[in-house]
Parts: structure tokens; C-alpha cells; sequence
């Protein structure tokens, strides 16, 4: 779809509709959620969805594969925490709560297609194919990243907040000037709307027209200062128009409304309909790291609130209610977040691999001539050191 | 000489003729910017995967022209205007990178390049060292630099020192017309990062050269280039004048005043800061046993006080006497009637060489 025609589109639904384009743009008037805590499926009618927000399903088989994500993410959080506690890794932002939009921002994609995480995108990294192991090599302390990226099509996880939108932006732009069909879903936190980088990519990204789509997971929380001090926009979903693009809320615990909401918006960037802005309504259920004391800021009974809304919870009952989670496919998928959380907790038994004369190989493609010296200098002190 | 033979010489003659008037022709004084220019062409036409962008760098040609007519020439996707954002400039750099294209952006101004400083030092520095040499970032961030064109606020910093204390940054200034051309198709070839100063100053000097000729040169000498290695733009035994970019005219112009005073003064070209060449330089002090390094921006911590303190790690037992450093003045760029006695002059530089403990 070129930009005329992504155009031509918005006047015609906003022609049957009777609603300006701007409002087309804007997100609808409730947020997307089709399944209830509790699991049972809402009506159409409460769904949120409004004219041109409809949102097709996901197959069974499609939300299987998805659920068995979501519950090896869930596992993976929680070893990775006691890992942490054991004092057996050096530093782990749980995602726990916020796996269904990890989950989705993976599952979406396909092979080609690039994703751009933050520190706290584990388990969506993971779920995009890369080796647990790999994943956590930065939390160990080994290395900062330690996956292939290209092969992977995942960016490192971003420390600093919102500048890997920009590279998202770089990644989709290089493959649509090369005539390639290339998807990326760039991920950022509520509080890291407020950085001058998330402006300037999502403007670049509408400016050129390019298959980028914006997932912010509002998690509540940017470390201790809440979305109120934040922002004060309608919706962090509500920026989007500004600069030209469509965005939209969505339940962020409910997993079958972010497949279908992130599906469509694949399609559509794929098709040419240029980048959109989704916001994901979820909760970090832990603190923001171990360093971290979260009861210095928030209260226990909104953090149980947020207990009820559960994403794994909501989608076992949902499947389990709809005949489609078998005991035989429960097990297996038992089976396999067991045998995930053993590859980390053998994994982090092992020593790391790390080597001091490493330190000076990556700076540039040739070490200068100065860091030729530093490295003899580092390996006679070593030496020393043995003697 | 038999008729034959001199009607061969005549041949010889009249075409040798020919082939200087065609060679007069070709080397009409060529300015810094045009080399620029056409080295950007040269590396377009080469290399498809090269990309230029930045603030009015398209149909403009760039607020001095370096890129101009490489947009008609090459199309709008190879040459194009972005979004007045330099953070966005980059950061969309360095993504393009990631995804196999070589960005060459433009920085319209010096201190118009802060706003982009976390990406440059964040990302473009270490993507290579993050993912320990999996993700390596060739691109090359232009940067018009420096003083002395009566520049107003924000127009005239020498920002160099923030990229060369960054590891992972290669960092380049030409100070000629041929380097302008031959280090910038250096840069772009460079599979690391290479933040480009050019002195803005210069991008209206001329010189003599044959850049078809010298496009040859480069293409030819690919395999042995001289990236790294600096340049003795005037050779000399009684003292070392050590500097680069903007201030390189400055020094030669002090090594003639001294020469007609009867001091030989050598004139190092650093053209690299990033990576420096620590052995011309300490060759050239070692023989001389005097320098003074020159440099236009402030001197507290600067590019000079790291070369002056490395020519005194390296050359301690052959200096005659303390290296001296000409700087600008600690002080924020001034304005363009005060600009004058901020900057190094070559009455400035000779002062200091009058302080090299001198025998009587």
C-alpha cells in the first residue's frame, strides 16, 4: 500500500463512517480488550472496538503456540528472580505481569522482520528465537549483548531510553530502499515516551513512510514516578496523531487482544500503511530491578489488583473453558518452560566466558597501535599476577 | 639530428604540448568544498550502498554545498532531507548501518551536533564493542567545524575533543585540498565509524589538483592507504609545530615568518586524531628536540594537551626544552569582532617558539 492509497483508505472509512481522518487516526474511544480477567470472552459489543478498529481472531493453533510463550516467559522471570536472589546472576528487570505483551511483540513477526527491545524485553527476545543463554549474557555480566543480531533480526536491549526507536526507524528505512518487505517492531516503556528520541522516531518513521510499529507497554511505572507525572495526554496512544500516524489502547494482559491488535498492524505496515503507535495497558508486578524497593512507592493493594488481571491466569482459563488446553498439551508445555529454566539455572553454573585481552578487540576493526600498548601493558600485569 | 628525427621531435614537442595544455586545463585551482563534493559523488557512484542525508542537504546542495547536485544527480533516495532533528539524523544512521547501507550525514553546524551526542557516544562508539564485533557501524558523520568565518553563536565550535575521548570513533580533519578528497573517500570506506571535521574556513581554498587523477590514485592505493598516518606538510630541523585542520595554514604561515628569521621549523599534519600517529610525530620531535602543538579549540583538556602530553611521555630525553602549547582561549566561542584574538596566530605560535630555551 502506498501512502496515496493508505490515504485514499482513511477518506473512504472516514466517508462511511462520517469521521474526520484526524479521528480516524486517533484511538478508538475504549481500550481493545477482548478477553475478561476472569478469562470468559467479552461481547463484540464490549470489545472496545469501533469503526475501522476491527480485529480478527488468532487460530487455535496459533494461540497455543502463543500461550506455550507465555507461560516459558513466566517461568524464565521467575528463575531468572531466584537466580538473582541466589546472587548467581548480577542484575534481572523481570518482565512478570507484562508477558503477554512480550509474547505478542515476537509472535507477530516473521522471519525477516527485525525487533528492537529494552532491558526489560527478555522474554519477547527470547521469544523471537534467541538461545536463553545468549539472552542473559549481559545480566550475567559477561558481555553486553551477547546474541548475533543480525541472524537473530533482534537489537541488542536498549539501555537508554527510546534511542533504539531511532535504529528501528534506520533498520525499517534501509530495507524499504532496498525494495524489501521488512516488518519491525520497535518496543519502549510509558515513561520513555517523555524522551526527545521517541518524538523524533516516531516523526522520522511517519515523515518517511515506513513499516515501523511503535509497542509501548505501559507498565504504570517509569522506576518510581507514576504515568501521572508523566505525561499528561489523554493516552499514551493518543500521541500518535500528531504526527500523523494511527494509534491505539489495548489490554495489555490479554493476550488474544494484543495478537489481534498486533497482527492487523503488521499486516497493514506491510502492506505500506506506513508506522503505527500501540499502547499496551499492563502492570509491573515486580520491582523495577533487585536493586530496586518498590513499597516505597506504591501501594500492596494496587499491586493485588493487578494480581487479578493475571496474563497467564486469563489465558488458561480461556483455553482450558474453550476445550483447547488438553492436559496432554499442558504437560508438554510444563515440560518445556522446565527444561528452559534448567538451561539457565545449569547455564549460569558455568563460568563465563570471558577473556582480558578481549577487552580490546571490538573498539575498531584493527586495534590502533595505542591499544596495542594497553593490551600489552594489561597482559604482563597479568602475567605478573600468575607468577 | 637527421630530418626524420626532427620531425619526430616536433611531433614529440607539439604533442607534448597538446597533453600540457590538456593538463593545464584539467588542473584549474580546484576549491576544498568541490573536492568534498565530488569525493561524495565518487563514493555514490562506487558503492550503492551509500546514503546521504541530513538538513537541506537535497535539493540545496547543504547550507555550503558539498552535496550539491547529488541529489539530481543520483536520485532522492540516495541523497535526501530529513526532519530537522539531528538525534534522529543519526540515530536513523545508525539503524540504516545495522541493515548493511554506508549513511554519510551531515551535521549542518558544530554545535548543532549535541543534540545527537548520546547517539554518537552511546551507539555509533560501541555498537561494534556491544555485540563483541558481531554489529559493526560504517557510516561517517560530517561535521563543519571551527572558527574564523565570523560566525555567529553556536557556528564556530571545535568540538573534536568529545569524539577523539570516545573510544570507538575514528576521528578525521583534512587541512588540504587533496586530503579533503582522498580522506573523505577514507572515511566512508572505513568499516568503523568516522566523525569527519571539516574547517570550515577552508572550504573556500584552492589548490592545483587533478581530482580525476587523484580518484585513480585513490582507487589504485585502496589496498596500501594512508589512513593514520600523519603528514609533514613542511619539513624542517630547529623545532616541531604540531597540529591539524583549521590551524595547519596558521602553522605553515609561522614556519615562513621563521625561516626569513633563520629558524627551520617542521610542520606536522596530524590528519588523523583517531587513530593517532604517535611515530611521525615523536620522530619529528626526537630529530628537532622542540615542539609546540597548535590547536584552535580551548586548550584545558583538549586534543593539544593530549598530544603535548604524549610527545613528553615519548620524547622526554631528546626535549631541549618544555613542549608549549597555542590554543584558543578557556572561554566560550566569542563573537565575530572578537574572534580574532581568540584564535592562533602565527605571531602567537612564533611567541611561543621564542620560548624554547634558545642557547644565545
Amino acid at each position: 500500500m502506498s501512502s496515496e492509497t493508505r490515504e485514499d483508505l482513511i477518506a473512504e472509512v472516514s466517508r462511511k463512517f462520517g469521521i474526520s481522518p484526524e479521528d480516524y487516526m486517533l484511538p478508538a474511544r475504549h481500550m481493545i480488550n477482548l478477553l475478561n480477567p476472569d478469562g470468559s470472552l467479552r461481547s463484540h459489543e464490549e470489545q472496545g472496538t469501533e469503526p475501522g478498529h476491527e480485529y480478527p481472531l488468532p487460530s487455535p493453533a496459533e494461540l497455543i503456540r502463543a500461550y506455550e510463550a507465555l507461560v516459558v516467559g513466566r517461568r524464565v522471570n521467575d528463575q531468572n528472580s531466584a537466580l538473582v536472589r541466589q546472587g548467581r546472576m548480577a542484575v534481572y528487570p523481570s518482565s512478570h505481569g507484562q508477558e503477554a505483551c512480550q509474547v505478542a511483540a515476537a509472535l507477530c513477526l516473521q522471519d525477516g522482520d527485525w525487533l528492537f527491545p529494552t532491558y526489560r524485553d527478555s522474554v519477547a527476545v527470547m521469544t523471537k528465537g534467541v538461545a536463553p543463554m545468549e539472552v542473559m549474557t549481559s545480566f550475567r555480566g559477561e558481555w553486553h549483548c551477547g546474541y548475533d543480531t543480525k541472524q537473530y533480526k533482534v537489537a541488542p536491549m536498549a539501555t537508554p531510553l527510546t534511542t533504539q526507536l531511532l535504529h528501528a526507524v534506520g533498520v525499517a528505512h534501509a530495507a524499504k530502499l532496498r525494495g524489501e518487505n521488512t516488518v519491525v517492531v520497535a518496543m519502549c516503556g510509558d515513561g520513555a515516551t517523555s524522551e526527545g528520541d521517541f518524538h523524533e522516531a516516531l516523526n522520522f518513521a511517519a515523515v518517511f513512510h515506513l513499516p515501523v510499529i511503535f509497542f509501548v507497554q505501559n507498565n504504570k511505572y517509569a522506576i518510581s514516578v507514576p504515568l501521572s507525572s508523566q505525561s499528561a495526554a489523554p493516552s499514551l496512544a493518543h500521541k500518535a496523531v500528531g504526527y500523523g500516524m494511527a494509534g491505539e489502547r489495548v489490554d495489555g494482559n490479554d493476550l488474544i487482544a494484543l495478537m489481534a491488535i498486533m497482527g492487523r498492524a503488521v499486516r497493514l505496515a506491510r502492506e505500506g500503511g506506513g508506522p503505527l503507535l500501540i499502547e499496551a495497558h499492563t502492570y509491573r508486578m515486580q520491582a523495577h530491578t533487585n536493586a530496586d524497593d518498590d513499597k516505597r512507592y506504591r501501594e500492596d493493594a494496587e499491586v493485588a489488583e493487578w494480581v487479578a488481571k493475571d496474563p497467564v491466569k486469563r489465558m488458561e482459563s480461556y483455553l482450558a473453558d474453550s476445550g483447547l488446553l488438553g492436559d496432554e498439551v499442558s504437560e508438554r508445555i510444563s515440560a518445556h518452560a522446565e527444561q528452559v529454566a534448567k538451561t539457565l539455572r545449569d547455564g549460569m553454573n558455568q563460568e563465563a566466558d570471558t577473556d582480558p585481552a578481549e577487552l580490546f578487540n571490538h573498539v575498531y576493526s584493527q586495534p590502533t597501535a595505542q591499544l596495542k600498548e594497553q593490551a600489552a601493558l594489561l597482559a604482563d600485569e597479568l602475567a605478573r599476577e600468575e607468577a | 639530428m637527421t630530418a626524420t628525427a626532427s620531425a619526430v621531435n616536433g611531433n614529440v614537442s607539439a604533442e607534448t604540448a597538446q597533453a600540457a595544455a590538456a593538463k593545464a586545463a584539467a588542473n584549474q585551482p580546484v576549491t576544498f568544498g568541490k573536492a568534498l563534493n565530488t569525493a561524495l559523488a565518487d563514493a555514490l557512484t562506487a558503492d550503492e550502498s551509500v546514503v546521504i542525508f541530513g538538513e537541506d542537504v537535497g535539493v540545496l546542495g547543504g547550507v555550503f554545498r558539498i552535496t550539491d547536485g547529488l541529489t539530481a544527480r543520483f536520485g532522492n533516495t540516495r541523497c535526501f532531507d530529513t526532519p530537522l532533528a539531528e538525534s534522529g539524523i543519526v540515530g536513523m544512521a545508525v539503524g540504516m548501518a545495522m541493515n548493511d547501507m554506508r549513511p554519510v550525514i551531515e551535521m549542518q553546524f558544530d554545535a548543532f551536533a549535541y543534540p545527537a551526542f548520546e547517539q554518537i557516544a552511546s551507539h555509533v562508539a560501541k555498537m561494534r564493542n556491544r555485540t563483541r564485533g558481531r554489529l559493526p557501524l560504517p557510516m561517517v558523520i560530517r561535521i563543519p567545524y571551527a572558527g574564523g568565518v565570523g560566525g555567529v553563536e553556536h557556528h564556530c565550535d571545535s568540538s573534536e575533543a568529545y569524539y577523539a575521548h570516545t573510544p570507538g570513533l575514528k576521528v578525521f580533519t583534512p587541512s588540504t585540498v587533496s586530503d579533503a578528497y582522498l580522506m573523505l573517500r577514507e572515511a566512508i570506506d572505513s568499516p568503523d565509524p568516522v566523525v569527519f571535521f571539516e574547517p570550515k574556513k577552508l572550504y573556500w581554498s584552492k589548490d592545483q589538483v587533478d581530482l580525476e587523477e587523484l580518484a585513480e590514485q585513490y582507487e589504485s592505493q585502496r589496498a596500501a592507504k594512508a589512513e593514520g598516518k600523519a603528514r609533514i606538510a613542511r619539513p624542517g630541523t630547529d623545532a616541531t609545530l604540531v597540529t591539524y585542520g583549521p590551524s595547519v595554514s596558521v602553522a605553515l604561515e609561522a614556519a615562513k615568518i621563521a625561516a626569513e628569521e633563520g629558524r627551520n621549523l617542521e610542520v606536522i599534519d596530524i590528519r588523523t586524531i583517531v587513530p593517532f600517529d604517535d611515530e611521525t610525530v615523536s620522530a619529528s620531535v626526537r630529530k628537532t628536540g622542540r615542539a609546540v602543538v597548535i590547536g584552535e579549540a580551548q586548550g584545558f583538556v583538549s586534543v593539544a594537551s593530549e598530544i603535548t602530553a604524549r610527545i613528553q611521555e615519548r620524547c622526554f630525553h631528546s626535549l631541549a626544552a618544555p613542549v608549549l602549547r597555542v590554543t584558543g582561549f578557556d572561554i566560550p566561542f566569542p563573537a565575530p569582532t572578537l574572534e580574532k584574538h581568540h584564535l592562533p596566530s602565527a605571531e602567537r605560535i612564533l611567541d611561543a617558539v621564542d620560548q624554547l630555551q634558545w642557547e644565545a
